[in-house]
């Protein structure tokens, strides 16, 4: 196996001098690519099927998410992390608004930790669930496409009940939440978790037995947990390596350290061992979502934060474990009310760098895959 | 641990906590050194983030931030060093594989270089744009209209 510290970087200059022995091909794929999930290119270098290795090219949704933040107040970023990881805007929101209140030494009520906890873990199943969907489609399943976004539709049902969007919720504020719990927000989330409890069996039986899913994901886009650890890997792609590894519990954040969960790890490190590790997650999180759901305490939503923030002059690093690994922010007060400087620690761009490693010596079907298998999202890459 | 560094390396190294975090700030003279100590000798085998903070008023006007984790000890630290436009700082990717595309990111975005890089260039933004964008002196609605006539055909991009 190639060591990713002696990697070279595929070197383009050499291109025309190998690529009159007709042995070598050079491939662009993206950035208008249906698997590419969204705005990625990839420069492949080919031996016939065999890839030699591969350059990504990102930036195209690169919109300065960290220069914006220095030019609005605390208050006025928050809606704007939503649109990193679009698919799981209350992760980001979460990571984001504890650091500020980290800066700002206060802490949420135990009422509006509990909610929190409780839409950030269902936001971490439809995270899944669109995963899932996207990565068997991008393989040749079509059918799990269909169950899980029927599925994901609920999450998003409750979110749209709870605050009013589905996808980019701004659902939490620095300090707590705006919104008090909807009547019947219970009911609706014990309701959800009865039900989507079979749907995720009903995955399992269409992809885990499934010949053609073992033939295409099994021993395809392996990393050990060393190579994971030396290109910063984290999330599930981290523990189906092996690494039993996980912010909730390793650094509990919120109030992860009341509920009892299991982390999952695979051994392979293959593209298999990481949706099973993924699926096992989903389980998880309907445990920590139950337990959650039981104990809301009764209390306020809103610890006692300034109209006008200004958090005392200094830095602070916070990072919590998103459905794609660890997300990070790094923020410099200066003693105003606008941040000196945010800086955004994204598990996907960070993953995405072991795509070179993953895929040496695959075949060119198996990018693909191992695409899909890392689960990216390209708002949050380029941001 | 901290006591062991301070001991070796003397006024090179401030040991701080802040919020209940730890850091410390050291002597750009120390880097990549320091940083190979920390992997080889006390575990700080994940390079969570490479990143920078501009302070135009400063001499040195940029730090630079390393973030740093233990899985051995679980534990996190920061490595603060500072460094004056147009200076470089030796790459840390023989030490972390991982900070390739941080490091990157930080020469896109500042313009610090990292000598012995393999493929230091611009990894947000286009190659041959002009300027560094997390500059403090680089306005919200500055861009560099040359490039986007030239490549995009249009007459600015606002």
């Amino acid at each position: 196996m190639t060591d990713p510290n002696t990697l070279s970087p595929l070197d383009l200059d050499t291109l025309d001098k190998t690529y009159l022995d007709a042995n070598e091909l050079v491939i662009n794929m993206g950035p208008q690519h249906p698997a590419t999930h969204g705005v990625l290119r990839v420069i492949l270098r080919l031996d016939g099927e065999k890839v030699l290795g591969l350059e990504c090219v990102i930036g195209y949704l690169h919109r300065g998410v960290e220069k914006i933040a220095e030019n609005r107040t605390y208050t006025m970023f928050n809606p704007y992390v939503d649109r990193m990881d679009y698919v799981a805007a209350v992760s980001n929101a979460l990571g984001y608004c504890e650091a500020v209140e980290k800066l700002l030494s206060v802490e949420a009520p135990p009422r509006a930790q509990y909610i929190r906890v409780i839409l950030t873990e269902l936001n971490r199943i439809a995270s899944h669930q669109l995963w899932l969907g996207t990565h068997a489609l991008d393989i040749g399943a079509i059918t799990p496409l269909f169950y899980t976004f029927r599925d994901r539709e609920e999450i998003l049902k409750i979110f749209e009940k709870y605050c009013g969007a589905r996808l980019t919720t701004h659902a939490f504020r620095i300090g707590g939440l705006q919104y008090e719990a909807y009547d019947g927000f219970e009911k609706d989330v014990k309701a959800f978790c009865t039900f989507v409890k079979p749907k995720i069996d009903e995955y399992e039986e269409l992809l885990t037995t499934n010949r053609i899913w073992l033939e295409r994901t099994k021993g395809v886009g392996v990393i050990s947990g060393k190579d994971c650890i030396a290109l910063g890997v984290t999330g599930p792609v981290l523990r189906a390596s092996g690494v039993k590894w996980d912010i909730r519990k390793a650094q509990p954040y919120a109030n992860y350290k009341n509920f009892d969960f299991e982390i999952p790890t695979g051994q392979n490190g293959d593209t298999y061992d990481r949706y099973i590790v993924r699926m096992i997650e989903m389980r998880q999180s309907l445990r920590i979502i139950e337990q959650a759901v039981e104990g809301i305490p009764e209390g306020p939503i809103m610890a006692k934060v300034p109209k006008v923030m200004k958090p005392p002059v200094g830095e602070v690093y916070h990072s919590i474990e998103a459905p794609k690994g660890e997300l990070g922010y790094f923020i410099v007060s200066d003693g105003s009310t606008q941040p000196y400087r945010v800086r955004v620690r994204p598990p996907s761009f960070i993953n995405l760098q072991a795509l070179d490693l993953m895929c040496r010596g695959q075949l060119v079907a198996d990018v693909i895959a191992v695409i899909g298998t890392l689960d990216i999202v390209l708002g949050e890459v380029d941001r | 641990m901290v006591a062991r560094l301070k001991q070796e390396y003397g006024s090179g190294i401030t040991p701080l906590t802040h919020l209940g975090q730890n850091y410390m700030e050291v002597d750009r003279s120390l880097i990549p050194e320091l940083l190979q100590r920390l992997r080889d000798d006390e575990q700080f085998n994940y390079c969570v983030d490479v990143t920078a903070v501009h302070y135009p008023k400063r001499e040195n006007q940029f730090d630079v931030v390393w973030v740093l984790y233990s899985f051995e000890r679980n534990e996190r630290i920061r490595v603060k060093t500072q460094i004056a436009d147009g200076e470089s700082l030796a790459s840390s990717v023989p030490i972390w594989a991982a900070c390739n595309w941080l490091e990157r990111e930080v020469y896109d975005m500042f313009g610090i270089k990292f000598n012995g890089h393999p493929d230091l260039k611009r990894i947000l933004l286009p190659d041959g744009w002009k300027g560094h964008p997390l500059r403090k002196d680089y306005g919200i609605l500055q861009q560099d209209n040359e490039w986007v006539q030239i490549n995009l055909g249009i007459e600015s991009g606002q």
